[in-house]
This record gives structure tokens, sequence and C-alpha cells, in this order.
């Protein structure tokens, strides 16, 4: 019982770390068992983090800060020692509209993209008949990616456009319907609705921030504290189901597992297309390369930045309408627990930075960083219209923001 | 008090319709389809909703009524501190609440605690049906096995069971994995 740790996840690809850690026996090698449980909302994920029916969750990062504050509910203090991967997502528009944008087939530039778009806006909002976009929840990356990109291209989530939560089961189906114009959801959701037809990926949140924040292990405080011993010996096993996922030795053998009816009981042929960062765009078309399009393994993808929850807690005040407050800002900064993934991975292989924090964005190119152990290396990890995040300075960024 | 049932499973919603309509002064709304979802809801008017934790809708659900509270009918989801228990026990039984802010907690606290009543009765009723169809199933797999003993050894019934039951005792085995061998050994040797 001390050895088994419960992990509630949504059937996507990004839950791919627990699941495969559990199927190649890493978590048997590092002494632990792990069982899944599968929901079909991040509400429900949630409510049995939060009611202890599982000990860690898959769960969409900014939701982790949001439960932290007690947005929406009252507030219960969630710990995230280990980042389940960086972007994965995209965002999918009805073919007609892909038309208008020129960029069938290819994935365009981010900003010439947003120019374009930001002229079909105003013609919908003209018409009365705004555009409407979906995103899978309101404290979800998908929803911070989308309004950072639309913001910055001089479209105005909630005045211009508006932007509802849609079941990622059901985002295939409302393009088709025209119940929404476009989603930002992740796989394989977005390649079901090229798949029928009903929309073609634009962009991959990848190139809105190279290096962006998305899914991460949660766990209520108070259970990381008592299970300590575990959940590192899980962080441990996680890293090597990292390594054996980005490996394209293993890509179909890991596709054929995720889709799995008790998994993702979905296509092994799409999801090996995000596995493998290549996407189909639009239905016929030619499979498109997107490097990085999924970053689970490689620069200490998994490290839980403190900058990177400063930079969530940023949007959060951005897009709840909140006044900034350094004391939130602090409790929000705390979710993300460096200190254990080091303590996990201390006298590993595998790298440890020596910052806990760091200005994202500022990389262009790939850079050498000090570490604590081993060696790393950091690429570009820009954000597209080059504005630079400094956790030093977070009122200053919220007032440069659009 | 207008009581919204949200679930995709009709046959659970009429479950549980059927133990709310005993109480005065209910009425009561069933929603199976997600399609236009919120739009029901806003048509209802609902002063509480109650839905099963595996619909995918509740993030659209909860969305809808975070935006609303801002607007005109504020719903609370009913996770106030005092109320752990009565939610730890609904969680339990695989349903969520949500409650128009104000309505007094000694209103929807027997709400609740039948709706929880009803799901896990549903619940019963299904593994129940489950035990009962798995009953099933093993019969035809050793009705089938003995078949394969008398027509391949020219076995009378009686001790074609026997067999079956004297090998599943001597290897520590129920009757049903003896005969699921047999069947599996008889279609490997080509028979049908």
């Amino acid at each position: 019982m001390g050895k088994e740790l419960t992990i509630g996840f949504l059937p996507l690809v990004d839950a791919c770390l627990p699941i495969l850690a559990r199927e190649h026996g890493f978590a048997e090698d590092e002494g632990i068992s792990i069982r899944l449980v599968k929901d079909m909302s991040w509400a429900t994920v949630l409510d049995r983090l939060l009611y202890g029916h599982s000990d860690a969750a898959h769960l969409v990062a900014p939701l982790a800060i949001a439960t932290t504050l007690g947005r929406g509910r009252p507030a219960q203090p969630l710990s995230v020692p280990f980042v389940l991967g960086l972007n994965g997502n995209a965002i999918t528009m009805r073919p007609e509209i892909v038309a208008r944008l020129g960029t069938h087939g290819k994935l365009g530039d981010p900003a010439k993209v947003g120019k374009a778009l930001a002229a079909i806006v105003q013609e919908r909002l003209a018409a009365g008949k705004p555009m409407r976009f979906g995103v899978v929840h309101r404290y979800s990356s998908h929803n911070y990616m989308l309004r950072y990109w639309l913001a910055a291209c001089g479209i105005r989530p909630d005045r211009d456009v508006e932007i509802a939560t849609v079941a990622p089961p059901f985002c295939a189906d409302a393009l088709k319907a025209g119940e929404v114009d476009a989603i930002c959801v992740g796989e394989p959701w977005n390649s079901v609705a090229v798949e029928c037809g009903a929309g073609e990926i634009v962009l991959v949140t990848a190139q809105i921030w190279r290096r962006g924040v998305e899914k991460v292990l949660a766990m209520r405080e108070p259970v990381l504290e008592d299970r300590r011993d575990a959940v590192e010996a899980l962080i441990r096993a996680l890293v090597k189901a990292g390594r054996h996922f980005v490996d394209p030795e293993n890509w179909q053998a890991n596709a054929d597992i995720l889709a799995r009816s008790e998994y993702l009981d979905g296509d092994p042929v799409l999801i090996r297309r995000a596995i493998s960062d290549r996407l189909l765009l639009s239905r016929g078309g030619e499979l498109v390369h997107f490097p990085d399009f999924m970053f689970q393994y490689r620069e200490a993808a998994n490290f839980p930045w403190v900058s990177q929850a400063e930079w969530l807690y940023t949007q959060m005040v951005r897009w709840d309408g909140l006044t900034f407050d350094p004391d939130d800002a602090e409790k929000a900064a705390r979710v993300f627990r460096p200190d254990i993934y080091r303590s996990a991975l201390l006298g590993t292989r595998e790298p440890l930075p020596g910052a806990s924090s760091k200005v994202e964005g500022s990389l262009g190119q790939t850079t050498a960083v000090g570490t604590q152990q081993g060696t790393m290396t950091l690429e570009s990890n820009r954000f597209f219209d080059g504005m630079i995040f400094d956790p030093a300075d977070l009122s200053g960024y919220l007032a440069r923001l659009p | 008090m207008r009581i919204a049932i949200i679930d995709e499973s009709a046959a659970r919603a009429s479950v549980i319709q059927e133990g709310l309509v005993a109480l005065e002064g209910c009425e009561i709304f069933i929603v199976t389809d997600r399609r236009g979802l919120v739009a029901r809801i806003e048509e209802i008017a609902p002063d509480i909703v109650f839905m099963d934790l595996g619909n995918p809708s509740r993030d659209v659900l909860e969305e809808y009524f975070t935006v609303s509270r801002a607007v005109s009918r504020p719903i609370a989801m009913f996770v106030d501190e005092s109320d752990e228990e009565t939610i730890a026990a609904s969680v339990d039984a695989g349903v969520s609440a949500y409650v128009v802010d104000g309505l007094a907690a000694n209103r929807i606290r027997p709400l609740l605690d039948l709706t929880v009543r009803r799901f896990n009765a549903f619940a019963r009723l299904q593994s129940d049906l489950a035990e009962a169809k798995g009953k099933l199933a093993e019969r035809e797999t050793i009705d089938k096995a003995k078949r394969i003993l008398m027509d391949s050894r020219g076995l009378p019934e009686p001790q074609a069971y026997a067999e079956l039951r004297r090998t599943a005792m001597n290897q520590n085995k129920r009757i049903a994995d003896i005969a699921e061998a047999v069947i599996t050994a008889h279609k490997l040797m080509g028979g049908k």
C-alpha cells in the first residue's frame, strides 16, 4: 500500500509518462507501483485528487495554481514536483477560415497568421457574429497560449472574439457543427478533427512559446510530504519513461500502448503523429515535421521552473481581471517544487540546472547553462512576439503586455 | 425547487428522478443530450444541478457557472468547507452537485443524500447485472466444452460434466477455466 501511487489522468497523448512508467516496468524498477484512474473532465480529475481517490494527477498547469489560490472553489494547496511535458497542443480552425488565411497545408508564421485572422475577426464582429474559439478549460495552458497569441496580434479576447470551454472529445464535433470556428486542444483531438475534415491545423502552441509549460504532475501538498519517498521514486520512473518516449525506436510500440482502450482508446496512427512531432495538418495532405511539437525529456524538460509558475500567475491575473497581489504571486510560485525534483534525481545521470528560476523567452540560440549536476544546454525558448518574462519584475511584465 | 439532472445515461437519470419525485415541491428536468447543454440549463434555470462525474461536459458546465456568476444567476459549486463530508460522499458515489448561491444548506443536504443513495443503488444494480451476465457466459462456455467432450470421446452428458469437474478439482481451477481451455484446445486442433 505504501508503495502504490494512484494517478488520475485524462485520455490525452501527454498522459504518456505515467502510463509508460507503468507499462514498461520503470515504476517497478524504482520499487513502486502505479494505479491509473481515467476520467473525462478536469473537474473530475481534480475532485478525485482533492477527495483522496488519487494521490497525484495529470493536470493542466494553470489549474494547479488556480486551486492553490482558491479560484472558483475553496483554496487547497497543490504541489507540482514534476512537469509532465511542454507544449503538444495545436490550434485547429474550420477549413473555410484556413482557406482565407492562406495557410492550407502548412504551419504559418504566428504573427502573419494573426494579422490575417484579425481582418476576419473584425469582419465577423461587424456582422454581429463574433468568432468563437473553444479551449478545454478556463485554467488550461491552451487558454493562456491562445489568448497570448490573439492579444499579441491585436485581437482582444472576450471583446473581439468569444472563448468558450469545449470538452476535448467533442471538439471535432463542435467544429463540424459550427458551434466554434476554432479550437485549441491537445492531441489526439486536433488530428481527430483533421481526419474527419472538420478542421485544419493552423498553428502549434510551440510556435507561440517555444518552451511553454503544459501538463504537470499535481499532488496535494500534505500528501506530497507524507509520500515523499514514493514520490521521488515516481519522479525517477517518469524520467525514464520520458527518455523511452522520445526515442524513435519506441514510437510505434508506445503509440500502440497509449491507444489501448484502458488508456486513450484511440487510433495508434494519430497518436504516433503527435509522438513523432509529425502532424497531418489537413485531410489528404502530407505529414509536416515540426521538431519539439511535444517536449517531454531533453533539456530537463520536466524540471518545475519556478519562473514558469510565476508566468502562469501573471496570465491568471491578466485574464481573470485580478489585481496583481504579491502574496498570491508568492503562493503560486511555491506550487512548483524544484527542491523535490532535485532531491529525486541527485546522483543519477540526469542533469540538474543550477538555478530554479530563469528569464523566460530570453534565449534565441543554444546556450550552455550552469548546473548542479551534469551538463546542460538550453535551446531557444522564445515567445513568438519576442517579449521577455523576467520573474524579478512580474508587475512590470504585466504592465507591458497588450 | 427546480432540479436538473444531467446524465448521458438515461437509465441512471430516471433512477435518480424516481428517487426525487417523492419530495414535495420539486420539479425535475432530465438532460441527456450534450448538444446545447448550456442553453438548456439556461432555459431550465435550475436551483440545483446534479451531474455524474464521468460526464465530459463537466468543465463546460463549471465554466458556464463561473461566467454566469458575474452576469446574472449566481450558481456555486456545492463545496463549502462545512459540507466536506457530504461532498466526499457524493464524489465517492460519482455525482457532483451545483447549487444556487444562498439556498439554505438544510434544504440541500437531504436532496444530496437522496441523490447519493440513488447513485449508489444504480451502481449496485449495474454490478449485479454484470455479474449475472458473467455467470450466463460461463454457463455457455461449460455447455460448449461438454458438447466437445461428448462428441470427441462419446461420453454421455453427466460424465462429460464430471470429467470437467474432476480436472478442475485436480488442477485447483474453476470449471469455467477448464472449459475455456477445452474450447481453445479444440479450436487449435481444427475443431469448430
